[in-house]
């Protein structure tokens, strides 16, 4: 998109790396967090067994039904200091694959596409005024908005998790030339 | 390797190759990735530069600050700059400015010893080939600077034109010149060079040139001029002694390394064109609102290139004019289509970001004629959403060049 043809101008070299602390390195044919890494992220046993990374690094995380999205460490370090953060209103039906906000940097800017299929029930207001929150908290404060999944059971629940999600690919587009 | 004289150049004769090319590589290198590399290269990577492919060189986007960060340190203190990738040129000859004239839309004659304009290469149908920085130095040359992005295009312009003019009977020849050129923008810069030459700086205005040690490094071309609207200087420096002086430099706790992506959007909020994306080879300097770079005597003697297209336009009118456009929201991006008040796809957003000083959107992009007054508010297609934005002056944030009036 526009964007990234601006930031393929400056050509963003960003070599996949390891994310550090926060983020697992990922597999890009598994989607599956590798289990070494389950020691770098330094949260709870529940929230990290909760928490599922796609190969393009979102993350969702499942509770009872309700489901929250975020992006991974390594997506807020290639994005740089966001800027601007745009999200759904409470109630949204969202198919899976349906844009639903965007998140951009002063360099670059990545549409957030629904991971799955359901309806936004909270969204994380504090992004709004402060979006850098998604920079320094991705796992946190700046996780980005709660769904609330309908009749969605955990064999469905695991196949949509394996659904990529198109603006990582951007975030992962704008790596070397 | 230094001539004697001390003078790093790299003298090119009539046959004419292309500059940093052939064996003699001093200015840059090629790394295994294929991308050129300026001097300060290897020191980039190691201050934590994250490098990319800027027109076939590899270049640092940022450093350890991010790009906010560095920004708005430009803003408050100063920043430093590896501007090496772009082509420094010196035409020497006593033809050389009725060269320079022959591919430029300026009154090249009229400039005073040491003084400098921004210019622009023109092509017969009056589109923009570059645009540079010329400089009538006091030592029997013109300093010439151009875009990295254009070095192949504008070597070959010039080259051709120099062969030529000699064919005529003229005299002129070009030299590309292998210095590194580093760029100190901000308020504090001035002060920070200060310490480090005896010149007194208060007395070398904006778009002024002067050559003098710095800081212990001879023969350095100090030219108050820059990209980010700050006061500021270019430097241009032997490669030999370009670390030196970097690290010199990088003393002074008010200066931090910069890269592209601060360069890029300090130059937009001080609303300063970007070559291939606000201007290129399809826009007229009238359609790009850069009238003011067409010299008085050249409009009237109609001896540049295009001017038969370019003259009649500035009275008369544009299909298109380049504007600034300022709004909230969703951040405008290049390639967005710009609508009339009614919806009517009227342009296209050439460059744009969020404005790190003043916390809105701001970006150029071209309109038709007619809806391209200040104070007109259109709107930009972002994400298939219609958003406000008004037709403003630029610059965006107003600039503090070191004028003396």
């Amino acid at each position: 998109m526009a964007a990234l043809r601006a930031l393929r101008r400056l050509g963003a070299s960003l070599a996949p790396r390891c994310p550090g602390r926060c983020g697992p390195l990922i597999s890009p044919r598994t989607g599956w967090p590798q289990a070494a890494s389950a020691r770098s992220l330094g949260t709870s046993a529940l929230l990290f067994s909760a928490r599922k990374f796609t190969d393009k690094h979102e993350w969702i995380s499942v509770e009872n039904g309700i489901g929250t999205v975020g992006i991974s460490n390594f997506a807020q370090e290639a994005l740089g200091d966001i800027v601007y953060c745009s999200l759904p209103e409470i109630g949204t039906k969202l198919n899976k694959q349906d844009e639903f906000g965007a998140l951009e940097s002063v360099k670059a800017a990545s549409e957030l596409y629904s991971p799955l299929t359901g309806e936004v029930t909270e969204i994380n207001a504090t992004l709004a005024d402060n979006p850098g929150l998604v920079n320094k908290s991705c796992y946190e404060d700046g996780k980005k908005l709660l769904f609330h999944f309908q009749g969605v059971n955990s064999t469905s629940m695991i196949k949509l998790q394996m659904v990529f999600l198109s603006q990582a690919d951007r975030l992962l587009s704008i790596s070397p030339i | 390797m230094l001539r004697a004289g001390g003078r790093a150049a790299l003298r090119v004769g009539p046959r004419g190759r292309e500059p940093g090319s052939g064996g003699r590589r001093r200015c840059c290198s090629s790394g295994p990735d294929g991308l050129k590399q300026t001097p300060l290269h290897a020191f980039h990577r190691q201050q934590g530069g994250r490098m990319v492919n800027f027109a076939g060189w590899s270049m640092p986007v940022h450093y350890a600050l991010s790009h906010l960060e560095s920004h708005l340190h430009t803003r408050q203190h100063c920043s430093l700059f590896d501007v090496s990738h772009m082509l420094q040129t010196k035409v020497f000859g006593r033809d050389r400015v009725k060269f320079m004239e022959s591919l430029v839309v300026g009154d090249i004659a009229e400039l005073k010893p040491d003084q400098g304009t921004l210019s622009l290469f023109t092509n017969e149908e009056g589109g923009i080939l570059d645009d540079l920085i010329v400089t009538s130095t006091s030592e029997q040359h013109l300093y010439v600077v151009s875009n990295a992005g254009c070095r192949e295009k504008d070597w070959a312009l010039m080259q051709g034109q120099a062969e030529e003019l000699r064919a005529a009977g003229g005299d002129v020849h070009l030299e590309v010149s292998e210095n590194a050129l580093l760029a100190l923008q901000g308020p504090s810069a001035v002060q920070v060079l200060q310490t480090g030459v005896s010149d007194d700086l208060a007395k070398l205005p904006f778009m002024s040139s002067a050559v003098m040690g710095v800081f212990g490094v001879p023969g350095c071309r100090v030219t108050r001029c820059g990209y980010t609207g700050e006061d500021g200087v270019e430097i241009s420096v032997p490669i030999g002694r370009v670390l030196e002086l970097v690290e010199l430099l990088l003393r002074d706790p008010q200066v931090q390394l910069a890269g592209l992506a601060a360069r890029d959007s300090l130059r937009l909020e001080a609303g300063l064109c970007l070559y291939g994306n606000d201007i290129d080879e399809t826009t007229t300097p009238v359609e790009a609102a850069l009238v003011w770079t067409l010299g008085k005597r050249r409009r009237v003697a109609m001896d540049f290139p295009g001017a038969p297209v370019i003259v009649p336009q500035i009275k008369g009118k544009v299909k298109r004019k380049r504007v600034g456009l300022i709004s909230t929201g969703p951040p405008i991006r290049p390639h967005m289509p710009i609508l009339s008040p009614e919806g009517r796809p009227i342009g296209e957003v050439t460059s744009g970001c969020p404005s790190p000083c003043l916390k809105k959107n701001v970006g150029m992009g071209y309109v038709e004629g007619e809806q391209s007054r200040v104070g007109m508010v259109l709107a930009v297609e972002v994400r298939k959403k219609s958003c406000p934005a008004l037709v403003t002056r630029m610059p965006f944030v107003p600039t503090r060049y070191h004028t003396l009036k």
